[in-house]
């Protein structure tokens, strides 16, 4: 258990520059997500901490010692690989039991550390096979086996569920959370997928380019996302995002004209005439006949608990509604839609910075 | 009575039906891809290695004009053949310091220039480029270099305070310096086999050892080698039915001598057959050799196998 600290931290692969000035503060037994787009930097940044990549500028410190120029194996974290980087010719006992060796672990407490783990992962059946002879669930437990055995300061894991069916996915996704939870272990994962991180993290960090986008709490991510990017990116359906202009702003907000009609906007810092984007999530929307956003309806897709329906506004853009109540509307039918009272409304500036919303910078 | 003759009998009759016919189909198509190399392999293998044996039951002598059966002499002949011995010792020499010094060799040097970076896929070439030689040419290179005096190894001696040695014409120096011309030679096959092979171990895992506190040592002996150990076997294999037929090296440098030293096998079969025109002779010991390699690859594949 311990904190890690990244100062100022720059990484070029020559003159490609994968990340710019990122500093962040890992609490210890926090479980922080990397979460971002392909070629957003998110898994460089955790090779950063890791000590597989060099860091062109800054710092990284764990526990409080700067392990900058400290070589991977001396910073005392595990890495779980994407594609389990288990050794092939082992079985998943000396696969785990390896790096205890390497540092003259006495053969008897090496064999109890590798017993407790494969107990805690319920792997205990599978410890005289070697890797060929495992599904892929049972790999990836193994190799996080190999990550608990080392009793690490820091667990790093790199997409470690992408190579897993769905439905194996969901159930890592738990287990490493129990993990985590039993362990109190400070947690690093990287991931691409936004659900994933929503769920697992205690605190989100989403990455684009190379740069913070923004890090919190999952739910202050998601309810007060910072700019267009992380509104965007959090979220499944994503948020709506509609053009739109401020009709009329004073101090405590205003109204907005958005595909034709107007929309009571109660966002502070509003500039009359300016163009917005106003962002809507699918659940902040209700079927309501006298709603603003009228359209037809293109597609509704039941879910059993609710259905997504598609409306395509009189200016082609599409919005999107999670609708509760049944029968949903059928397709071809005219429709409006109406923000839920008490739903947030998100403004973004035409910078694609949010408006009104409290800024969270990145810690 | 119609609702249930059964079910588990009915379903399969029906998929069960063609699929005989479609295997039969898969066989026929098949044979007729293996057809082309069966037929190579019958007419340019099989066919020669049965002609050579029948060969090696005959006199066949070209001189004299005798073609008759003559049964199994020609295997006592060899039985009480000093030089066939002699050279079945020394290419047994040859090929016992040829081929673990050779995978040694190339191994290191894949593990040296494996990787990136610019010295490192300059070098690569450079240790391939010796392959691309005729034996004539490698050959010719090395006597330049062995020369007693104006070689290039002369002014080394010289430097260490040691007169010229003529390494060709010395028996304790002859077969050595075959030996390393061969290795110059033929290093760069199985050093880019050994590189193809490197490169297949994922990344990963090296970072996994990494972080695992394996170090250098760790890492070759228990991550790189076991992953490797396939391509091994092979090289071991190509290295051992390739050094037996060692025979321009030895043709070209030394002639087989001095007195004999560096006569290998397939030179002895060379003069025999084509030099004394004992064509049945040159046969039975073609089929000795034959038998020789035969033994030593099927042992070095079931010593790779039986742990593997």
């Amino acid at each position: 258990m311990a904190e890690v600290s990244l100062r100022r931290v720059s990484k070029a692969f020559g003159a490609a520059h994968v990340i710019h000035d990122v500093s962040l503060d890992i609490r210890s037994g926090e479980f922080v997500v990397f979460v971002g787009p392909s070629g957003s930097g998110k898994s460089t940044l955790l090779r950063l901490v890791a000590g597989l990549e060099d860091v062109s500028e800054g710092s990284v410190s764990i526990a409080g010692r700067d392990v900058t120029a400290v070589p991977a194996r001396d910073r005392g974290v595990a890495m779980v690989f994407q594609n389990y980087a288990l050794y092939p010719h082992m079985t998943a006992r000396d696969n785990m039991a390896f790096g205890l060796r390497n540092v003259g672990t006495p053969r008897a407490e090496a064999d109890a550390r590798v017993a407790e783990a494969a107990r805690i992962l319920g792997i205990e059946a599978l410890l005289d096979r070697r890797p060929a002879a495992m599904s892929g669930g049972q790999r990836q437990r193994v190799a996080i086996g190999r990550a608990i055995v080392r009793e690490p300061q820091v667990f790093l894991f790199d997409e470690p569920l992408s190579n897993l069916d769905a439905g194996l996915r969901v159930q890592m996704r738990a287990e490493i959370a129990r993990l985590h939870h039993r362990l109190g272990a400070t947690m690093v994962f990287v991931t691409h997928d936004q659900t994933e991180a929503m769920t697992m993290a205690t605190r989100l960090v989403v990455l684009r380019a190379g740069r913070i986008e923004q890090a919190g709490r999952p739910l202050d991510l998601y309810e007060s996302p910072r700019n267009l990017f992380v509104a965007g990116f959090l979220g499944s359906p994503r948020m709506n995002l509609l053009p739109g202009r401020v009709l009329a702003a004073d101090a405590a907000g205003g109204a907005l004209e958005v595909a034709g009609a107007r929309l009571p906007a109660p966002v502070p810092g509003l500039a009359p005439g300016a163009a917005v984007t106003l962002g809507l999530r699918p659940e902040s929307l209700v079927l309501d006949p006298a709603g603003p956003l009228r359209g037809r309806v293109e597609v509704a897709e039941e879910l059993g608990a609710l259905r997504l329906v598609h409306l395509r506004l009189a200016d082609g853009a599409i919005v999107i509604a999670e609708v509760r109540g049944r029968p949903a509307p059928a397709i071809g039918a005219e429709a409006a839609l109406a923000p839920a009272p008490g739903a947030r409304l998100h403004v973004f500036d035409a910078e694609g910075d949010a408006l009104g919303a409290p800024l969270e910078r990145a810690a | 009575m119609t609702a249930a003759p059964s079910p588990a009998a009915t379903p399969p009759l029906a998929p069960a039906a063609p699929a005989p016919r479609r295997r039969s189909g898969d066989a026929l198509a098949a044979a007729l891809f293996l057809l082309p190399f069966l037929a190579t392999y019958a007419v340019f293998l099989l066919y020669p290695l049965g002609r050579g044996i029948w060969l090696s039951l005959r006199d066949w002598d070209l001189m004299a004009g005798d073609y008759g059966y003559v049964g199994l002499l020609n295997y006592q002949d060899l039985w009480a053949d000093d030089v066939f011995w002699r050279a079945t010792r020394n290419t047994l020499v040859f090929v016992a310091a040829t081929v673990p010094l050779m995978t040694l060799l190339a191994l290191l040097l894949a593990l040296a220039v494996h990787g990136g970076g610019r010295v490192r896929a300059v070098c690569r070439s450079i240790f391939f480029l010796s392959s691309v030689f005729s034996v004539t040419v490698v050959t010719l290179v090395w006597q330049m270099v062995l020369a007693p005096d104006r070689g290039l190894v002369a002014p080394v001696m010289g430097f260490f305070g040691l007169g010229p040695v003529n390494f060709l014409g010395s028996a304790t120096w002859a077969m050595p310096s075959i030996v390393v011309t061969t290795l110059w030679w033929g290093v760069g096959l199985p050093m880019a086999l050994f590189l193809a092979a490197l490169s297949q171990i994922p990344r990963e895992i090296h970072e996994a050892a990494e972080l695992d506190h394996a170090g250098r040592w760790t890492r070759l002996w228990r991550i790189t080698l076991p992953a490797i150990r396939p391509t091994i076997v092979l090289v071991l294999v190509l290295q051992i039915v390739g050094q037996f037929q060692i025979f321009g090296q030895a043709q070209l440098m030394t002639q087989g001598g001095p007195a004999g030293s560096t006569r290998t096998l397939v030179q002895y079969i060379y003069d025999t057959a084509f030099r004394d025109w004992l064509v049945g002779y040159g046969s039975a010991i073609a089929v000795a050799l034959f038998a020789l390699m035969l033994v030593f690859s099927m042992l070095q594949l079931w010593l790779g196998r039986r742990d593997a």
